[in-house]
């Protein structure tokens, strides 16, 4: 659902078209732009679940201040995506809960 | 350690144009934002802007913005973006977090333009996917260019509540109802005969009881309130929505003012608790400024008139200006701001202020 034409803002701007994978799906995005509106351009709004109920949270504030948008990108967990610019190859995944971080810093540094 | 004698904290029409007006008067300025892009909420504002010519009534603030950002490079304003401010210390000394690593800095006059942050309301369902401030769909829309959903429920008919439901329109969304618990609609008349022109209902005395859907909206129950706020019994009602959009106003984004032990007023008219400030925009802790919606949710031409303002004060004191020509912009300053704040709507804001102003005094 994107805003192609626009009667004030006019035509889109083009960008690089880039490929991100999210929980093992390739989706099309627009490189720079925020991971989550990619995400909501594809048609999905959940992001993740919540620890102990599980219920789904989605974008909220779109500011990067609620942080109901996190999810793990190339295995960092927490990522605020409504605010962390899409790059090509970004593996993103769903959370739940607090996540779990896929390479701890102090493995990668030995 | 880095310094700089001023730092201005928040690029959006407040910070911007409080650095300007300082780094012109001769003062070395570092404007701080922690987003990627300087501008603030300016960039999402498509509309014409009122005011009279020298508030450029009738510009949009997308065409504002650019100004600022050529005029803030011309003039030599240091801008550091991604980087957020999260401590302020009693020597005047920040720390900033950017990226991986956090930095300090020395700085002589602090000049707080944070903003404003969007109230919520919460009642069952609100924390389903599909739920978000109007703000965000704004944004979504204005920047991003991504609709956030394509029924839409606007909650609250303030100045955002309408603004942001005629750009929805805009970009090809389908409003399906704005709700107001108050008897009356709370933004300017033109905005809301905008959006009925366009079709979209307004319903006062109206709130919303719940959202629901499994994994995301997919309906929202309305109902009539009484003038307590209380439900009536039987007159609720379902309408197909994917997304429920929540203008209930905006708060002063006002922590590192707190950090700084700057005293405040609760003034709802300006959006609850505000620090209180003199004439020059200087809170009850000397050296520091603020300007724009974090000294009370106004708009943006008094947020660009408040920054120059605080420009032009914290400039003065570092005596990059002479107290008599400070004086006489400053004053030239105050006169386009008590003319914006003039009408209706102005009027209560113009008192709410001088409130301020003078319990700061008395302080
Ligand atoms: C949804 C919405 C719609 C609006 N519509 C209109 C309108 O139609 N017309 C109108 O006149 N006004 C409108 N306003 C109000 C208008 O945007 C504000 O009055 C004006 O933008 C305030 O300017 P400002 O510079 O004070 O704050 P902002 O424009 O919000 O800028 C503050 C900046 O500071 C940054 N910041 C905050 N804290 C930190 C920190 N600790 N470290 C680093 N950076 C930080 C923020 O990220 C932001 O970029 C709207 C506001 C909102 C939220
Ligand atoms: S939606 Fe609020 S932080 Fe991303």
């Amino acid at each position: 659902m994107r805003v192609d034409v626009h009667p004030i803002l006019g035509n889109a701007p083009t960008g690089k078209s880039i490929i991100l994978l999210v929980d093992g799906r390739p989706i099309k995005a627009i490189e720079g732009e925020p991971i989550a509106a990619a995400l909501l351009a594809s048609g999905r709004r959940v992001l993740r679940h919540t620890a102990r109920h599980g219920e789904p949270r989605g974008l909220f504030c779109a500011l990067g201040r609620c942080t109901d948008c996190v999810m793990t990108v190339d295995g960092q967990p927490n990522v605020r995506t409504c605010v962390t610019p899409a790059r090509d190859g970004m593996v993103i995944e769903s959370q739940v809960g607090l996540g779990r971080w896929k390479h701890l810093p102090l493995e990668k540094e030995e | 350690m880095q310094k700089t004698e001023i730092a201005v904290i928040g690029a959006g029409p407040a910070g911007l144009a409080a650095a300007i007006e300082a780094a012109r008067a001769g003062a070395q300025v570092t404007l701080i934002d922690e987003n990627e892009r300087p501008g603030g909420q300016l960039f999402k504002q498509i509309h014409k802007f009122f005011g009279s010519k020298e508030h450029r009534a009738g510009t949009r603030g997308v065409e504002i913005g650019v100004d600022l950002l050529e005029e803030a490079k011309r003039v030599g304003v240091i801008t550091r973006l991604n980087t957020v401010v999260y401590g302020l210390y009693h020597d005047k000394c920040l720390g900033l977090a950017c990226g991986d690593h956090s930095e300090d800095l020395q700085t002589q006059a602090i000049i707080l333009a944070t903003g404003a942050s969007e109230n919520v309301l919460a009642f069952p369902g609100w924390t389903l996917p599909g739920v978000m401030g109007a703000g965000a769909a704004q944004t979504l829309i204005n920047i991003h260019r991504v609709l956030p959903g394509r029924r839409i429920l606007m909650v609250g008919a303030g100045n955002v509540g309408l603004i942001v439901t005629y750009q929805l329109l805009q970009a090809g969304a389908e409003v399906v109802a704005i709700i107001e618990g108050l008897p009356v609609i709370g933004g300017y008349g033109v905005h809301a005969s905008k959006v009925r022109r366009a079709g979209v209902p307004i319903l006062t005395s109206h709130t919303i009881v719940s959202a629901e859907g499994g994994e995301s909206v997919e309906r929202a129950v309305i109902a009539q309130v009484d003038n307590r706020w209380q439900v009536l019994c039987g007159t609720e009602q379902t309408l197909e929505v994917d997304t429920v959009c929540l203008a209930v106003g905006l708060s002063p984004l006002a922590e590192l003012a707190w950090m700084a032990g700057c005293r405040f007023s609760h003034v709802p008219t300006l959006g609850g608790w505000v620090p209180l400030h003199d004439q020059d925009m200087q809170t009850s802790v000397p050296g520091i400024y603020i300007a724009g919606d974090v000294a009370g949710i106004e708009e943006a031409s008094t947020a660009m008139e408040e920054g120059r303002l605080a420009g032009l004060a914290a400039a003065g004191t570092l005596c990059h200006l002479s107290p008599e020509v400070g004086e006489i912009k400053k004053s030239e300053v105050r006169d386009r701001l008590a003319a914006l704040r003039w009408g209706g709507f102005g009027e209560g804001r113009a008192v709410a202020k001088r409130q301020i102003i003078e319990a700061r005094c008395e302080a």
